[in-house]
């Protein structure tokens, strides 16, 4: 699968389409679960960000194509929730709760190791060699199992400082 | 049990029985302990009878309200004209709670089980379980236990030969704490953004796509079943307290305590024995400060106020908290409460869907003064800005997250004012650095 060629802005030069093929089946197989089209669009811009790592204006377009609503519609939804992505992110996305509970037993320390040894140096910054990219989220509901942290779609209970780098070298 | 620890002898497990057993995941494994027994006798029965059973039951909803399920149910139009649904609420987002992803990953065909009882009894053919975007590991086994629960004839278009449909729709969230209030969820499902909708109308007269809705958390779900099984009353003998909490419910335990992890006890446990006992009580050296008993939306009880406190839902009440979600967060007396007061209500101005002034201004001007507090800069008039800004934000909005965020601050203020004098007086040394 060749990707759309992003700019760092985000900004897409090219969008070659999404929902064709089997992919385009699929989302045609959730239509009958729900009663409407339209709220087959977190499930299809999930599939949209799994396909292409991010949600571009283009893709935007095409779901809101696909789907019956408007691009600004989709923009809307797309915005509003915090794990679909607007900018291309590193090949490896991770996500550390600091929310209090977690923040009681260390959360701080564990995210400052993650942007430490990911190269990723700030909060939503990709490393230079575009491995990761990190940010902070709020409660995972995992609170007893400090500090959980997403990487991908791995969910890693427990991370301490110490186990960061173990961790990390997983994802190449 | 007290997943991930062993069961402790002053739990009572029920729900919890199966944590940390793989065995249980699978339909096969779930039959042979005792599984989908209470769905075909509640097939069996005459959907008001059902409805009836769970009334007397006396569960309440464990989503943090606590409002009684068999009367939701009865809400629900009983002529066939609409399409009505349910909803299992599956979103788990509120700090300090981490129960209900235990439950849809060791006991995925207690969460079906317990929604379908509920659809057939509220004549919902289509259940709509909404799994926050996080959750990939739960969302992994709730996908493969529904394939299965289809392939034996659980659910589908005749489940259990019962002559009732009932089909299972997995529906993935994307992260936003607001989607986990009842109406933010049904606009989520329609494919909007996740903004609470004014009520009236309720969820029964005009919930999902417009249609008759019931919605219920993952845990009250999950107790169903037992009390098909076993009947109202036992289930209402279980409490040790006041008929108005019945049953078991999971606590989850996190923060300072030795062994954090989820225990079930039986309503009307001293509050004590969960903390001291079961968590394992502080670190060494350590003694309790605070603690709060139902997730982060309530309010902060003292060491003082631990003592005598009964774990149910008066009980918690009569302390001046809530019982809420049932997620305790522990705080020992090396906690600083201004920054971790602080921490809370960053994570709600982060989750306000902005909708109401209140709420959107509200939660993020909280946010700012306790920044400057711990800057160094605050004003002894910040404390009463405070308690203004957090008059302003209670009781004011369609939604109560607004709410959620003032009750960490006021009992906060309450409680451990001498902490946000001493930031104030320049007596501790500041913690953020100034903006
Ligand atoms: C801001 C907010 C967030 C909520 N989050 C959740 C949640 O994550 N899980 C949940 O079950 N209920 C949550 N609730 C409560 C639901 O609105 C609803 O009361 C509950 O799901 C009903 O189920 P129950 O009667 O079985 O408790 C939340 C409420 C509010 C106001
Ligand atoms: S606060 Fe970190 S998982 Fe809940």
């Amino acid at each position: 699968m060749s990707h759309a060629a992003a700019q760092g802005d985000g900004t897409v030069t090219s969008h070659e389409k999404i929902f064709t093929g089997e992919r385009r089946a699929q989302l045609e197989a959730l239509f009958a679960k729900y009663p409407t089209r339209q709220a087959c669009l977190l499930p299809a811009l999930w599939m949209v960000q799994e396909a292409r790592g991010w949600i571009s204006e283009p893709a935007m377009a095409e779901v809101g194509e696909v789907l019956g609503v408007t691009p600004a519609f989709v923009r809307g939804v797309v915005t509003f929730y915090t794990m679909y992505h607007t900018h291309p992110v590193g090949r490896h996305f991770i996500q550390v709760c600091t929310t209090s509970p977690c923040g009681l037993c260390g959360a701080e320390e564990t995210m400052q190791a993650i942007l430490r040894e990911s190269g990723c140096g700030e909060l939503g910054a990709t490393s230079p060699d575009g491995r990761f990219t990190a940010i902070e989220v709020e409660c995972l509901g995992a609170c007893g199992f400090a500090t959980p942290i997403l990487v991908d779609d791995d969910f890693i209970e427990g991370v301490t400082p110490e186990r960061v780098p173990g961790i990390l070298a997983a994802y190449k | 049990m007290g997943y991930p620890h062993p069961s402790h002898p002053k739990e009572t497990v029920l729900l919890s029985k199966y944590f940390g057993d793989p065995g249980a995941r699978t339909y096969a494994g779930w039959i042979e302990r005792g599984g989908y027994e209470g769905l075909r006798k509640a097939l069996a029965m005459p959907r008001a009878e059902v409805i009836e059973m769970v009334k007397q039951s006396g569960l309440r909803g464990r989503g943090g309200a606590g409002f009684p399920t068999g009367l939701k149910w009865s809400f629900m139009p009983k002529d066939e004209g609409k399409p009505h649904y349910l909803v299992c609420n599956a979103d788990e987002s509120e700090p300090g709670t981490f129960k209900d992803r235990e439950l849809l990953r060791w006991t995925p065909h207690a969460v079906i089980e317990g929604c379908a009882i509920a659809a057939y009894s509220i004549q919902a053919q289509t259940i709509y379980i909404y799994i926050r975007g996080e959750f990939t590991e739960p969302w992994r086994i709730m996908t493969k236990a529904v394939e299965e629960a289809y392939a034996h004839g659980a659910l589908g278009a005749d489940a259990f030969g019962s002559g009732t449909r009932i089909d299972v729709v997995l529906h993935r969230g994307a992260g936003a704490y607001i989607c986990g209030e009842e109406t933010a969820m049904m606009n989520s499902i329609e494919g909007k953004r996740g903004n609470p909708r004014i009520k009236p109308p309720f969820p029964a007269q005009a919930g999902v796509f417009g249609m008759p809705t019931t919605i219920n958390n993952v845990e009250t779900l999950s107790a169903v079943p037992h009390i098909l099984t076993r009947g109202a009353e036992w289930y209402k003998g279980l409490s040790l307290s006041s008929p108005k909490s019945t049953g078991t419910k999971l606590f989850s335990v996190c923060g300072h305590v030795q062994r954090p992890g989820n225990y079930e006890v039986t309503m009307g446990t001293p509050m004590r024995d969960l903390i001291f006992d079961m968590a394992g009580g502080m670190r060494p050296g350590r003694t309790l400060k605070a603690l709060i008993p139902g997730g982060s939306s309530v309010p902060i009880m003292t060491a003082a106020e631990v003592e005598g406190c009964a774990l149910d839902y008066e009980g918690i009440v009569a302390k001046g908290s809530m019982l809420g979600s049932g997620g305790v967060i522990v705080m020992d007396d090396s906690t600083d409460m201004v920054r971790t007061i602080w921490r809370y209500t960053r994570f709600y101005a982060h989750e306000s869907c902005a909708q109401c002034t209140q709420c959107r201004e509200g939660t993020a001007w909280t946010t700012k003064v306790l920044e400057r507090i711990l800057s160094g800069r605050g004003k002894q008039e910040d404390l009463q800005l405070l308690l203004d800004l957090a008059d302003n934000m209670t009781g004011k909005t369609i939604c109560v997250l607004s709410d959620s965020c003032a009750a960490p601050v006021v009992s906060g203020i309450q409680k451990f004012r001498e902490e946000f004098d001493a930031y104030i007086a320049g007596a501790r040394r500041p913690v953020l650095a100034a903006v």
